[in-house]
C-alpha cells in the first residue's frame, strides 16, 4: 500500500522539516486513524484486515514520532542520512556529563529528603534546558543548516528527556 | 526482565563507589554517557609508581546493569597495568554478568569508561613510566 511507503511527514501532509504545524498533525492523525481503524474492516477480507492493521500501526508510529520533538529531530536526521548513534557512541562533551552528574546527585538528594519543592525546581530546570536545546535544534535543522550540531543536540536531549521523566516518576512516587 | 544473581549482587552491594582526586597526577578519570538510556558513568583509576592500578572508584547513574558493569570492572582493574586495563572487552563483562542483549550497551559503557580513564591518565603522564 502506497501509504506505507511515505515518510512520516508526507503521511500527514506535512512538509519534511523540523518545524511542524501541530494542529494539522493532530487533525490528519485523527482522519487517518478513523479511516484505517481495524474496527472498520471486521467484515472485510483477511488481506484487507491485515492491511488496515499495518496502516494503523504505521500511522500510530508516525504520529508518536512526530509529536515528540526529540524523536522528530532524530527521525528527520535519519531521513537526511545522519545516524545519532545513541546506542553505540558513549562519548559526550565532558562539561555536559559533569552537569548530568550534578543533576543526578541533586535529584537523588531531593528524592531522599522527599523535597518536592526542590524536585519541582529541577523539573523546571529540565524544561528550560530542553527548550533551549529545541530552539537551537530548530535553527540547525532549518534548511539542513548544521546537521552535525543537530545530531549532537539530539543526543543531549535524550539525556534531558530521561532525567525529566525520572523526576516526574519520583514526584508521582512521593505524592502517592 | 530478570537480572542475573551477579547483577543483583553488584547492584545491592556495589564495590568501590566513590571518587578519587581528579587533580592527582596518578589518577585518570573517564566519563561517558549512553544517550539511549540516559546513563552516566564516571570511572577513576589510580596507578602506583610502577604503573599498576592500585585503586579504582566509580559513580554511575543508571540501571542495575550499568551499575553492576561498573562495579565489576573496578574489581577487575586493580592489579592490572594500563595496557591490560585497556584490553578489557565489553563482551567479557556481559558474559560475567549474564547480561541480556538489550543490556549489552551497559557493558559497552563500562568498557568505554575504562578506555577514557586510561587515555586521561596517559595524557597526564608522558612516557616517564615506561622508561623505568
Amino acid at each position: 500500500m502506497e501509504l506505507l511507503s511515505r515518510n512520516y511527514f508526507e503521511l500527514f501532509g506535512l512538509p519534511t522539516q523540523f518545524r511542524i504545524d501541530s494542529d494539522r498533525l493532530d487533525q490528519n492523525y485523527r482522519k487517518l486513524q478513523s479511516e484505517f481503524h481495524p474496527d472498520r474492516f471486521v467484515s472485510g477480507s483477511a488481506s484487507e484486515q491485515k492491511q488496515s492493521f499495518q496502516v494503523a500501526a504505521h500511522v500510530n508510529d508516525a504520529y508518536r514520532t512526530l509529536k515528540h520533538p526529540t524523536q522528530r529531530a532524530r527521525y528527520l536526521l535519519k531521513l537526511r542520512g545522519v545516524d545519532t548513534l545513541e546506542e553505540s557512541n558513549t562519548a559526550m562533551p565532558a562539561d555536559f556529563l559533569m552537569k548530568q552528574m550534578e543533576w543526578r546527585e541533586a535529584i537523588e538528594e531531593a528524592k531522599n529528603d522527599h523535597n518536592l519543592a526542590e524536585l519541582d525546581n529541577l523539573l523546571q530546570l529540565m524544561k528550560v534546558t530542553s527548550k533551549d536545546y529545541l530552539s537551537k535544534l530548530e535553527t540547525d535543522l532549518a534548511d539542513d543548516k548544521d546537521l552535525v550540531s543537530a545530531s549532537s543536540i539530539v543526543r543531549k536531549l535524550s539525556f534531558v528527556d530521561k532525567v525529566t521523566s525520572d523526576i516526574e516518576q519520583i514526584i508521582i512516587g512521593i505524592e502517592d | 526482565m530478570a537480572y542475573s544473581d551477579k547483577v543483583i549482587d553488584h547492584y545491592e552491594n556495589p564495590r568501590n563507589v566513590g571518587s578519587l582526586d581528579k587533580s592527582d597526577p596518578n589518577v585518570g578519570t573517564g566519563m561517558v554517557g549512553a544517550p539511549a538510556c540516559g546513563d552516566v558513568m564516571k570511572l577513576q583509576i589510580k596507578v602506583n609508581d610502577s604503573g599498576i592500578i592500585e585503586d579504582a572508584k566509580f559513580k554511575t547513574y543508571g540501571c542495575g546493569s550499568a551499575i553492576a558493569s561498573s562495579s565489576l570492572v573496578t574489581e577487575w582493574l586493580k592489579g592490572k597495568t594500563l595496557d591490560q586495563a585497556a584490553e578489557i572487552k565489553n563482551s567479557a563483562i556481559a558474559e560475567e554478568l549474564a547480561l541480556p542483549p538489550v543490556k549489552i550497551h551497559c557493558s559497552v559503557l563500562a568498557e568505554d569508561a575504562i578506555k577514557a580513564a586510561v587515555a586521561d591518565l596517559k595524557a597526564k603522564q608522558p612516557m616517564n613510566k615506561e622508561t623505568v
